[in-house]
């Protein structure tokens, strides 16, 4: 891995619906490294996350982004599968395995089941077991501890320690402890 | 892009949603005779045209569930972020629609040319131009279905968008099952369909993209 952070931004503004949301953030993440995005809702922490996604482009500023997996509200699972072969889909494209992220996130017993019938806290460890297959060096997260019962919330920690040990680099957006007490705060309003 | 195809032919499978089509397109060939009365010769001569109608309407059946499942689940986000771009999703969407409602069309036109009395030479010209027209028809579904995805119920709507631009290719596929290709109407079809599928997936993939906004 090179020494170049893996999340750059400088001096990026954002727009929606011709409102700017915020502008002049800069911002650097390297291996090892997390920020944690706080702020009021709608100050544009999910736009942010989105933006540096690539799914919207920037009013002002520069977005310098390598490989980035994301999980956000968004399942993006088809609902009628098996959720093992529902995360098989992206493994086949993203050349993983989903099984060590479905045991990780403590989904491995519900491989059989159709991803329709998951709850609300399983549907998210599933959404995060999707983003850990990627294998992508930088997680963008936004709110991810959401719907999580506190098994599940360790599980996500424990994830998190792991993914930034491996030289992983995480932008979180969230309003609870993620147990990411050394990230770098970045609040915005 | 196999990948993808696949899993556009699994959607299209699971929950029957693929039969619609086909079982839409037999029902009008059954139900045309029943309007027009039993008259052999007039349904040989107004079937073929009958039949494209049912083909048209029967490609517009899916149009709901082609992008805008995918794009509320958070699904195209996700290819996007792994560089896979919005065009070459709607190609797969294209080749999946096709595949999942061309050719069965083609089998069912077998038995509803039947109905219709056709001669057999009408036929092997509405299988023709059934090959030829049918792409076409999947591109403007997948267009229109890229470009009323994030609507509410877009159904109306994609029907009124999608019927005006399928007229060439009725009045091409309809023509060449009546008078047969001395018009030249068989190449006309097909530079209309090559001119859709082509048009249709950079159309697509931007309404993909301004539906981000």
């Amino acid at each position: 891995m090179n020494a170049g952070p893996l999340l750059r931004l400088e001096h990026v503004a954002a727009r929606r619906g011709g409102r700017i949301l915020f502008e002049d953030l800069s911002l650097a993440l390297h291996a090892g490294e997390a920020a944690l995005l706080t702020g009021p809702n709608g100050i544009g922490k999910s736009s942010l996350i989105r933006l540096v996604a690539g799914l919207l482009r920037p009013a002002a500023g520069v977005v310098e982004v390598g490989e980035a997996a994301l999980a956000d509200e968004h399942l993006a699972l088809d609902e009628r599968q098996p959720l093992v072969r529902a995360l098989g889909f992206w493994a086949r494209l993203d050349g993983g395995d989903p099984a060590p992220a479905m045991a990780a996130m403590g989904i491995a017993h519900l491989a059989p089941v159709p991803v329709r019938m998951l709850s609300t806290g399983q549907r998210k460890r599933a959404a995060l077991a999707r983003l850990i297959a990627q294998g992508a060096p930088l997680w963008l997260l936004d709110e991810p501890a959401n719907g999580l019962d506190v098994e599940g919330q360790d599980r996500l920690a424990a994830a998190m320690a792991a993914h930034r040990a491996n030289g992983g680099a995480i932008l979180a957006a969230t309003h609870q402890p993620l147990g990411l007490d050394d990230a770098i705060p970045v609040r915005l309003g | 892009m196999i990948a993808l195809i696949l899993r556009e032919l699994r959607l299209a499978a699971v929950g029957g949603a693929a039969a619609m089509p086909l079982i839409f397109f037999l029902l009008v060939a059954t139900l045309f005779p029943f309007a027009v009365g039993p008259d052999g010769p007039l349904l040989a001569r107004t079937g073929g045209g009958a039949l494209w109608m049912a083909a048209l309407l029967a490609a517009l059946l899916p149009v709901d569930r082609l992008i805008e499942p995918d794009r509320a689940s958070g699904m195209l986000d996700q290819l996007a972020l792994r560089g896979i771009g919005e065009e070459s999703i709607a190609i797969a969407k294209l080749a999946g629609h096709w595949l999942s409602f061309g050719p069965p069309l083609m089998i069912a036109a077998i038995p509803a040319a039947a109905l219709m009395k056709l001669p057999p030479e009408v036929l092997m010209r509405l299988e023709l131009g059934l090959l030829v027209g049918t792409p076409g028809l999947a591109a403007l579904t997948v267009g229109v279905s890229a470009l009323t995805a994030g609507l509410r119920r877009s159904g109306a709507l994609a029907g009124l968008l999608m019927l005006p631009l399928a007229v060439p290719l009725l009045i091409f596929g309809a023509g060449l099952v009546e008078r047969g290709n001395d018009t030249g109407a068989l190449q006309l079809l097909a530079a209309v369909s090559l001119l859709l599928v082509a048009g249709a997936p950079f159309a697509a993939g931007a309404a993909i993209r301004a539906s981000r906004d």
